[in-house]
């Protein structure tokens, strides 16, 4: 197990009071495993991916316990996580188009970088220059500054940035929603390339588009208005998914060979809770076909086949 | 209904204005009643500008737009308005159509004063309700709120809403489903589809190409500026002819196929040409020579409702013969 996460709960503190925006996540992620991490907006996803990393301004850390390669990661303990980051766990952020600085030459930015973790830039400019190249860039882009770089292009500079210490465990944030479709595939193929060459020993890429994720994720965890709904190998979800919500969620996308004028797909009723006051029990219940009473209850997140983790209690039932 | 006639839109770009960035290079196709086209290009290709140039947004560098026979890039004023009571506009972000300082029902409070000024205010409200059924919203809850209290699917519906007020006739949908999640936007795919069938035009702008398929007859990929390949959505996306359409196809992710091994190849993608073919530094075809070079490949008609402009194909086609 490379990644193991019990019960973590975050909630951003607004005026209004506490947003439930992460409750009780637990899951564990194998070496060298590729998860995609997927929901609508305000599921709760970033919210996961960058607790990992660092807590923001308004987020507090509720509960839960993180374990990377057998060791606790202290995520509440901001100063305490800087031996962490970039080396163990590291981040491509959503809008990686903007996270580079733009008043600094790329090559200097990646110095300071470095240096910033007490590695020697010299020495790790070799590596540096082979990561470009895997990534299909020019070596002079390190003499360019940031908005002389396409969007794509910068895309991927972030990602060798991100990945330069060699981190244990990587999470890429939407990196490809910005981007056109040939470049999206590109850039997918690149990341899984990264894990193929022990880069990066796991990954958990966060998106919206599970189409993206069919393509290079091993597994699929799927969340719903901040609870884990279904997590299972990536063809079990596509084909067999268990939890209503995905399966849902799977048959509202548009596929190249469905028509309007042949078959009318149709989206899921209703909209996603608030979060400031969530309702008790299954948040999807509102919106749920096969919801009965005892949905108001919270499900666990059982293993009802292997690897097939899904909370719902009438599949429990069926199951039974 | 609608006809573009090789219009060109050219931007001055660099510091005094004196380089000429071509983003739209002679394009014509047309529109007819009650049909949907999809117009499929990738970032910078130019169909935005399009969009906004029907739109009369962005003026017209050359060529004209035929709106039922009448040129509508020299109209003023006047005829303007006119115009916009039978040609209407959505965008891809629909926080960004409002103002968020005032309630979300501004936008029909000026459309009201602007276009039924002579309307009395309970006939007003009913027609409101009435379109907002339409879209599939209820009035009460969507009413007398700041956008920030609606939803995406919520926010773009009621934009499509307003355009249905007038009583137009086409509708340029400019990335409307790209901000939308999962679950809701297929149900404003579904919105279009069925106003098509009430007789209303769409001009569908997408990058995304499923979603192109699902709802139009005729699509048209467009690159920097220029069409490759236009014609019925299932001959193109079944049958491929531009070495760039192939591209595209092939990228696509499929939810129950894996993208073949090949990996994508980004270099030349942001070259630019002078002269010829667009795509020329990124074709992959091995025929390619100077001749790609020389003009701009016209469309050619290569079966009935669809046609591509590829200087090689003809090439292509005699050597596999």
């Amino acid at each position: 197990m490379s990644l193991k996460i019990e019960n973590l709960t975050v909630y951003y503190q607004t005026l209004k009071g506490e947003v439930h925006a992460l409750e009780d996540a637990s899951f564990s992620l194998r070496d060298s495993e590729i998860m995609g991490l997927a929901g609508e907006s305000g599921c709760g996803k970033t919210t996961l991916g960058t607790s990992l990393i660092t807590l923001n301004g308004r987020m507090r850390f509720i509960k839960g316990k993180v374990e990377l390669d057998g060791q606790e990661l202290p995520i509440w303990d901001n100063q305490r996580m800087n031996e962490f980051r970039f080396k163990h766990v590291s981040l491509i952020p959503q809008y990686a188009m903007s996270a580079m600085n733009p008043t600094r030459k790329i090559g200097r930015m990646v110095r300071d970088l470095i240096e910033a973790r007490h590695e020697n830039y010299a020495k790790i400019l070799p590596e540096l220059q082979n990561r470009l190249d895997l990534v299909d860039l020019p070596e002079d882009v390190l003499n360019l500054y940031p908005i002389e770089l396409s969007g794509g292009m910068k895309q991927r500079m972030v990602m060798v940035l991100s990945t330069l210490l060699n981190p244990s465990l990587l999470i890429a944030d939407e990196i490809t929603s910005a981007l056109d479709v040939s470049t999206q595939k590109a850039v997918v193929e690149m990341l899984a390339d990264f894990r193929d060459k022990k880069i990066v020993k796991s990954m958990i890429v966060i998106t919206h588009d599970i189409s993206i994720l069919s393509q290079v994720a091993d597994s699929i965890m799927v969340m719903y208005a901040g609870q884990l709904s279904e997590k299972a190998p990536t063809d079990a979800i596509i084909h067999k998914a268990r939890h209503p919500y995905t399966k849902l969620l799977i048959s509202s996308l548009p596929k190249v060979g469905i028509k309007y004028s042949e078959e009318v797909l149709h989206g899921i009723p209703g909209k996603p809770p608030l979060l400031l006051d969530p309702p008790v029990g299954c948040r999807f219940r509102e919106r749920c076909p096969v919801a009965f009473e005892k949905c108001t209850q919270v499900p666990p997140f059982l293993e009802l086949e292997k690897d097939h983790f899904v909370a719902c209690w009438k599949e429990f039932e069926n199951h039974a | 209904m609608l006809k573009l006639n090789e219009i060109s839109k050219t931007f001055h770009v660099g510091t005094f204005g004196g380089k000429a960035l071509h983003a739209v290079r002679k394009v014509s196709f047309d529109i007819q009643d009650g049909e949907v086209i999809s117009l499929i290009g990738e970032s910078g290709s130019g169909k935005s500008t399009i969009g906004r140039m029907i739109l009369k947004l962005t003026s017209v560098t050359s060529g004209s737009i035929d709106f039922n026979g009448e040129d509508i890039t020299s109209i003023k004023k006047s005829g303007l308005k006119e115009y916009y009571r039978k040609v209407q506009g959505v965008f891809q972000d629909p926080f960004s159509s409002c103002n968020p300082i005032f309630k979300a029902d501004r936008i029909f409070e000026t459309m009201h004063e602007e276009y039924f000024p002579n309307m009395p205010r309970e006939q007003w409200n009913q027609k409101l309700e009435e379109s907002l059924h339409r879209v599939g919203l209820n009035p009460e809850i969507v009413l007398n709120k700041y956008p920030h209290q609606l939803s995406g699917g919520q926010l773009q519906r009621f934009l499509i809403a307003r355009a249905l007020l007038l009583d137009i006739k086409f509708l340029v949908a400019d990335e409307i489903i790209s901000m939308l999640d999962a679950s809701t936007r297929i149900d404003v795919l579904n919105l279009l589809a069925e106003l098509k069938t009430h007789g209303l035009s769409i001009l569908f702008i997408t990058h995304d190409l499923s979603l192109g398929y699902y709802i139009s007859e005729r699509a048209v990929i467009l690159y920097k500026g220029t069409v490759v390949e236009m014609g019925e959505t299932d001959k193109i996306y079944h049958n491929p002819l531009h070495p760039y359409t192939q591209m595209l196809m092939a990228s696509i992710p499929h939810l129950d196929r894996k993208w073949d091994t090949a990996t994508s190849d980004l270099s030349g993608k942001g070259a630019e040409v002078e002269q010829g073919c667009v795509y020329f530094p990124r074709c992959p075809l091995e025929g390619k020579g100077e001749h790609c070079l020389k003009d701009i490949p016209p469309l050619v008609q290569v079966e009935p409702g669809h046609q591509v402009a590829c200087c090689c194909y003809q090439e292509r086609k005699n050597s596999a013969l």
